[in-house]
């Protein structure tokens, strides 16, 4: 896919697979992604889509395949490996600590340190007052666990944990399936602020009203293969509903081993 | 300009909640205090009230008090342990066998190996016995943590082996012969007229707390200036400041007007040659080298939790281990740490016990895992992970003390006593979960 792109990508999934028991979650798929691009990846519950990108951040180790970085090869065995190469994941289960405040959550694993190696909470919670300024304004309940917070201030606790540690490569697990139409037009907004800075992101999502706006290319997943590649100008939402849905590659996009014979 | 207003709006608006809310709500939200803690210490008052009535003014007596302080420590300090446990969803169930194993070893060690090499009451010989005891206690803790974090066995039952194992080992160090007598510098760490540190090292003792009290209510009011976060009324700082010097002060004073046993004073005067009544000589005790001793366990165990990474990463694994893991933490190490200090914490109580009853018994901390157990958990360490604190802990093991050292005060029947302790034990948790939902 995308031979003729000369420029270096970001991210080279290369026939990946991986297995749970006897299912075979995710089989011999490949995607891509550069600098600065959205890629959408799209598919029933069950497709594969969050497991392929688990595997990218570190939560899941493949059976098969090989991880290229700007175009190197890597081992990601952890998520500390994933985020050493700057991969920052927002969870669809938000996969924060319910019971540790707002600045403990951002700074999980990467703890700031006065100079006797104690946690410096002030310096903590002094950054998250000014990172979640930004994306949230009007939140103020920074001593509380995260477990006493509204779903959609959760989640922007989430993704200014992605955001705060300079990440390149962002993956988002249906980042806007628990928020109301008012925060998903703010996720939108972020993803694109984002983008414009040269960060490479993986949308992964089951509804492809949500994303298709958003993506410069989608790849359809169906039982843990790849129907296709497509950059969004050259398909429409139908054919991408009918690749998600049938499995049918329409002209437009580049088949996957996972495509229906036509 | 902006930011003038923008900084402005948030106390005005405070401010305005404040005035709906009645004096009880805004001295709590002023002073920030923990209105469960608060709960427990008033139930802590009520048992000892309740005690001292019934016994007819015996159990508020600086004797009785000074007593309960010593009975408290050993599993006051292996309590703080507990809580790290408990929290990250975690049970060990082997403390009492490991105290006694290891209090066998320290014994052992001091009164059987070390004499041949050192000969008696060499100086370093107490050094050397807790050494000793801290290495075994720390390797039988990392032994537990590497099977639960990376074998997988649930904590429950590879702690249930160790209760089984330990235990046995106890008894095979000397083929169940109970060893004695103890190094005399060991024995100080039993508490004891000698074991105590006297009235005025204990004044010093409560002078430097009180000063570091407000020192550390000083320093976070500073720090929090400098980023410019909202700030406790002056009033508020001042009331804590207050309370915790007049608590510590108070502490030092009972434990100051306990006067050593007159047979002690004579020996004393005969020992020293001195020309003096033995009425006239009034020696107090102080504060109890054990007590001392799970004081600092205590604080700096509430360190770990509170200001370290490994502390943070012990409550996080407990509220969402998936999360955790995901974070990149390596969660299974700070399982396997978690249980190494338990190990520790086991020797430390182990040593406190053993130095207490100047010998070393096959039975020595038997049950001791459940009043450890039961004095996390009545101190507010939920069983469902994620929440408890240190001081919570110790707290629940002086009322799980009061209430058997109470009871024995008052005469009650061995087998009521158990009844009681475990009818008192449901309804402590009964009434935490109450109050837990009622927060939310």
């Amino acid at each position: 896919m995308n031979s003729v792109n000369k420029a270096q990508s970001l991210v080279d999934m290369d026939n990946i697979s991986i297995a749970f028991g006897g299912i075979q979650a995710v089989d011999d798929t490949s995607v891509d992604l550069f600098a600065g691009e959205v890629v959408a990846l799209l598919g029933h519950n069950g497709a594969g889509k969050s497991t392929l990108v688990k595997i990218l951040s570190g939560a899941y180790r493949r059976d098969k395949g090989t991880i290229k970085i700007d175009g190197k090869e890597v081992a990601i065995n952890n998520p500390r490996d994933a985020k050493a190469y700057g991969i920052e994941t927002i969870y669809q289960t938000l996969a924060l600590a319910d019971n540790v405040d707002t600045a403990g959550n951002l700074y999980l694993g990467r703890e700031l340190l006065t100079p006797w190696g104690t946690l410096d909470d002030v310096a903590m919670e002094a950054r998250a007052r000014d990172v979640m300024g930004r994306l949230n304004p009007r939140f103020q309940r920074f001593k509380e666990p995260v477990k006493a917070l509204s779903g959609g201030q959760r989640q922007s606790v989430a993704i200014a944990r992605a955001i705060l540690f300079n990440a390149r490569i962002l993956i988002m697990d249906e980042p806007t399936a628990a928020l109301g139409p008012e925060e998903t037009a703010q996720v939108s907004e972020l993803i694109l602020q984002l983008k414009s800075e040269g960060i490479g992101i993986f949308l992964v999502s089951h509804d492809i009203h949500d994303v298709f706006d958003l993506a410069d290319r989608v790849t359809v997943m169906k039982n843990g293969q790849v129907v296709g590649h497509a950059r969004t100008e050259d398909v429409n939402k139908d054919e991408v509903l009918g690749m998600i849905i049938l499995g049918k590659c329409p002209p437009g996009a580049i088949p996957g081993p996972g495509a229906l014979a036509s | 300009m902006t930011d003038d207003k923008g900084l402005q709006a948030v106390p005005e608006g405070e401010k305005a909640r404040a005035s709906q809310m009645s004096i009880l709500a805004r001295f709590f939200k002023a002073t920030e205090l923990d209105t469960r803690m608060l709960g427990m210490i008033g139930a802590l008052l009520l048992i000892w009230i309740l005690f001292d009535i019934f016994s007819g003014g015996l159990f508020l007596t600086p004797r009785n008090l000074w007593n309960l302080s010593v009975q408290t420590a050993s599993v006051a300090v292996m309590a703080t342990g507990m809580v790290l446990v408990i929290v990250t969803r975690n049970i060990d169930l082997s403390v009492g066998s490991i105290l006694g194993f290891v209090g066998m070893i320290m014994a052992v060690t001091q009164a059987e190996l070390l004499p041949a090499l050192i000969g008696y009451d060499n100086p370093v010989t107490w050094v050397i016995a807790l050494a000793v005891g801290i290495a075994v206690g720390a390797a039988i803790g990392a032994l537990h943590g590497y099977v639960i974090a990376y074998l997988g066995v649930p904590a429950f039952i590879v702690t249930l082996g160790g209760l089984l194992v330990w235990r046995g080992a106890a008894w095979w160090v000397t083929s169940g012969r109970t060893v004695s007598p103890m190094d005399s510098t060991f024995r100080l760490m039993g508490g004891g007229p000698t074991g105590s540190i006297g009235a005025t090292a204990s004044w010093a003792v409560g002078i430097v707390a009180c000063i570091a009290i407000i020192a550390m209510i000083w320093n976070s009011r500073r720090q929090r200036q400098r980023f410019k976060f909202p700030l406790r009324p002056l009033w508020a700082e001042g009331f804590l400041a207050g309370i915790g010097c007049f608590v510590i002060l108070g502490a030092v004073w009972i434990v100051n007007s306990y006067y050593w046993p007159i047979g002690i004073v004579r020996k004393y005067i005969e020992a020293n040659d001195l020309q003096i009544a033995e009425s006239d000589l009034l020696i107090a005790h102080g504060i109890a080298i054990p007590v001392l001793m799970a004081i600092a366990v205590g604080i700096v165990m509430t360190f770990i939790t509170t200001r370290t990474r490994f502390g943070r990463y012990v409550f996080a694994l407990g509220g969402n281990p998936e999360a955790t893991d995901f974070a990149g933490i390596n969660t299974r190490w700070v399982t396997m740490k978690i249980f190494i200090i338990m190990g520790i914490l086991c020797a430390i109580a182990a040593a406190i016990s053993t130095a207490r009853l100047n010998a070393a018994t096959n039975a020595q901390g038997t049950l001791d895992e459940l009043l450890t157990i039961a004095a996390a958990v009545i101190g507010g360490t939920s069983l469902a992970g994620g929440v408890g604190t240190i001081v919570g802990a110790m707290i629940g093991a002086v009322v799980m003390q009061s209430l058997q050292s109470g009871m024995v005060l008052l005469g009650l029947d061995t087998p009521l006593q158990a009844i009681v302790v475990g009818i008192v034990l449901v309804i402590a948790v009964w009434l935490d979960s109450l109050y837990r939902r009622s927060q939310h």
